[in-house]
């Protein structure tokens, strides 16, 4: 357990430095590469948390879809950094400002518990927590999959006890409206040109050696004379 | 069928709907392309529609409860739900000749109908916070993209993007709504929320009822109720007119449907609270849909505020919050659907030479060139400014009816007087078409938009001699509304 801060000191040190990394580094694509690199750390601190589910949604989610969704702006459209940057030092008294109150409020928070102002304790928050989400496990109805007393359970097996049980239901309809918005996409955008060149997998699976290959004795000191697709 | 604790029959539409959706997406994805495939698929989906149609009419009158209580089928869910299926079936139908015209049937089309209608059926049968949220996403993404589906035309693309950040703003404040809700009741079911909200303390109710402002405000975005109508205009304008019938039809019966669903069973004892606000909406939206439509040119645009105003009228019922008031929501919603889709087809029928016109000068003379749709027209247009034996008369008199019975006073006054300025611009339709001079005639008509306009002038005048029908399966409906579930 000893680990758990030191673990706890890296993830989080990392995490602020890329921060900062992503916000002075004079080249875009490297400002994207420092915020999936945070994000990898934000991940890191949730584990330690025991909150893998959550680690997983946060590099899936924001490191699969997001950050390269970033990338791409970043590198199809021609925006001009340097003067958006320009306003930086104008602008950072009022950044400045609102970092200011938002640590004063964490500041309060935390002095507030100590003064035991908010009434309840961390750990007394964190086990109502856990004894408020222990029994919504539905038991009844369509797998059975009833939980046992004392089996410990992970956030994602929990999730998935419960996402594919009693709310199976909007589960299903989330998938049609994720199918509404593939088709609308397709519908809005693509363009049947003529003489796009289309990938055919059914015939790159049919290629073989003896249709693709061409073996041509070449007699020392002569040319190749090239022949079929391959001529200019 | 299914053996187990719950049977899934009672979501058999929606399953239906979704691997119909589905398979029918594969086919038109991997089918050769030709001319009819769109159309093809179209009819498959109308196909689907009328064996869900048919699968409700003959379900049990039962209420059940699936998924936990997040899932209600009652008579009010499977009425509001073939309404639906109606005004989507018409729109679809609609909409072969106009999109074969502008080369833009593709089979995209009626499988994003499939796929919004779907949502719409979710939410008009959702009894939890999270189908409602998942039902009117599913909806509202299908009908973003079928607002921009001209993609090459501007006002289209406008259309689209307008009311795709606009729809992302009301579900903001939706989903805010629904956080306060769910952390001052501590559950997202309606029947948690309700005996949360009436047992709650004072403070406790504080927060709900500001939760509950909140998802007004994103309710009120999708049925278009002032002052959160600012993109109706412009969407129904830009939109390919048949995608703007569906518009004006299906997805404000379901989310108003949504809306009562919400105010009746999660806040039922709340309703001096949630009165105050429906109240507001009503008036603002009666007046601003019978005055701003004053001085439009072009005809979408006029329905667009035109379905506000009615929108507003519909809320008048909702306000009185008596089971006489939701009757009356239920009968006027069936009414203007049937009006609605009716009048587009009128629009869609006017058509010249070098394509639609949808300037109102342009009816001038209609009389004269073609006196059955200028009649049709005419009588569509006199149901919904409320003219004595047409059905529209007789939806406005019972949301009225129920607003005095509750001392609605003011509030009905308004209305009346909301109802003969929008008379005003109705009728000038009227006098364009009979007595102006003769324009250029229109294109005849397709025979779907014909059978479309007379089924409409029928049933309008048709209501007064049979409204028993439609009267009962609302009493019905708003009764299943009523019955508190044992969960």
């Amino acid at each position: 357990m000893s680990l758990m801060p030191l673990f706890f000191y890296l993830f989080s040190v990392l995490a602020l430095a890329s921060a900062v990394l992503v916000i002075v580094a004079k080249n875009p694509v490297h400002s994207v590469m420092f915020l999936i690199f945070a994000f990898f750390n934000a991940a890191g601190l949730f584990i330690l948390l025991g909150a893998e589910f959550l680690a997983m949604v946060l590099v899936i989610v924001y490191v699969g879809a997001v950050a390269v969704l970033f990338l791409f702006v970043v590198m199809m459209l021609d925006v001009d950094f340097a003067e958006l940057k320009s306003g930086f030092v104008k602008n950072a008294p009022v950044g400045l400002l609102v970092g200011g109150i938002v640590l004063a409020e964490l500041a309060l928070l935390f002095l507030a518990q100590d003064l035991g102002v908010s009434g309840q304790s961390v750990e007394a928050v964190a086990d109502g927590i856990a004894a408020a989400t222990a029994p919504v496990l539905p038991g009844e109805g369509l797998t059975g999959g009833a939980p046992v007393a004392g089996e410990v359970l992970t956030n994602t097996e929990a999730l998935g006890r419960i996402l594919y049980t009693k709310y199976a239901f909007f589960f299903e309809v989330a998938g049609l409206v994720l199918l509404v918005a593939m088709i609308g996409a397709i519908v809005l955008t693509l363009r049947h040109k003529d003489g796009v060149r289309r990938q055919s997998i059914a015939e790159q699976v049919a290629r073989d050696p003896k249709t693709s290959l061409e073996v041509i004795k070449v007699a020392p000191g002569g040319a190749v004379i090239p022949t079929g697709d391959d001529a200019p | 069928m299914f053996e187990g604790p719950q049977s899934f029959a009672p979501i058999i539409p929606e399953i239906i709907l979704a691997i119909g959706a589905m398979v029918l997406l594969m086919y038109g994805a991997f089918r050769a392309p030709s001319e009819n495939l769109g159309r093809d698929v179209g009819w498959f989906a109308i196909l689907l529609f009328a064996l869900t149609l048919g699968y409700l009419v003959l379900q049990p009158a039962s209420s059940s409860f699936l998924f936990h209580d997040a899932f209600v089928v009652d008579r009010f869910a499977r009425f509001m739900k073939v309404l639906v299926l109606v005004g989507a079936s018409v729109a679809l139908l609609l909409s072969f000749d106009y999109f074969a015209r502008a080369k833009l049937m593709w089979f995209e089309i009626p499988v994003l109908m499939v796929l919004a209608v779907v949502g719409m059926m979710v939410m008009i049968s959702s009894n939890d916070l999270i189908t409602l949220y998942v039902g009117l996403e599913l909806q509202s993404l299908a009908l973003y993209v079928l607002a921009a589906i001209r993609r090459n035309d501007l006002r289209s693309s406008e259309a689209g993007l307008k009311y795709f950040v606009l729809g992302a703003l009301s579900s903001g404040m939706l989903l805010y709504g629904m956080s306060m809700i769910y952390g001052f009741a501590g559950a997202t079911g309606f029947q948690k929320i309700a005996t949360a909200a009436s047992a709650g303390d004072a403070g406790a109710n504080i927060g709900l009822i500001i939760g509950l402002v909140f998802l007004l405000v994103g309710l009120a975005f999708k049925i278009s109720a002032v002052p959160f109508h600012m993109w109706t205009p412009d969407v129904y304008e830009g939109a390919p007119t048949p995608v703007t019938a569906f518009f004006a039809g299906a997805p404000k019966v379901a989310a108003m449907a949504l809306l009562v669903r919400v105010l009746v069973q999660a806040f039922p004892g709340n309703v001096s609270e949630w009165q105050q606000i429906i109240v507001f909406l009503s008036i603002m939206s009666m007046l601003i849909g019978a005055f701003a439509a004053i001085g439009q040119t072009n005809i979408k645009r006029l329905m667009a505020y035109s379905s506000i105003g009615h929108i507003g009228f519909a809320l008048v019922g909702l306000a009185s919050g008596s089971n006489d008031g939701l009757e009356a929501v239920v009968i006027y919603l069936a009414i203007y659907m049937v009006m609605t889709l009716g009048a587009f087809a009128c629009i869609l029928a006017m058509r010249r030479k070098d394509g639609m016109v949808e300037s109102i000068d342009q009816l001038a003379g209609l009389s004269q060139s073609n006196l059955s749709m200028a009649f049709l027209f005419a009588m569509l247009l006199f149901s919904m400014a409320g003219i004595p034996p047409l059905a529209g008369f007789f939806a406005k008199f019972y949301v009225f009816a129920a607003a005095v019975k509750a001392e609605l006073y003011p509030l009905a006054v308004i209305g009346v007087i909301a109802s003969v300025v929008a008379a005003f611009y109705y009728l000038r339709i009227i006098k364009v078409m009979f007595f102006d001079e003769a324009s250029e005639p229109f294109q005849p008509a397709e025979p779907y938009v014909r059978f479309v306009m007379w089924a409409a002038g029928v049933f309008v005048l048709a209501y007064v001699v049979v409204p028993a029908p439609l009267i009962d399966a609302a009493s019905a409906a708003v009764r299943s509304l009523r019955f508190a579930p044992t969960p």
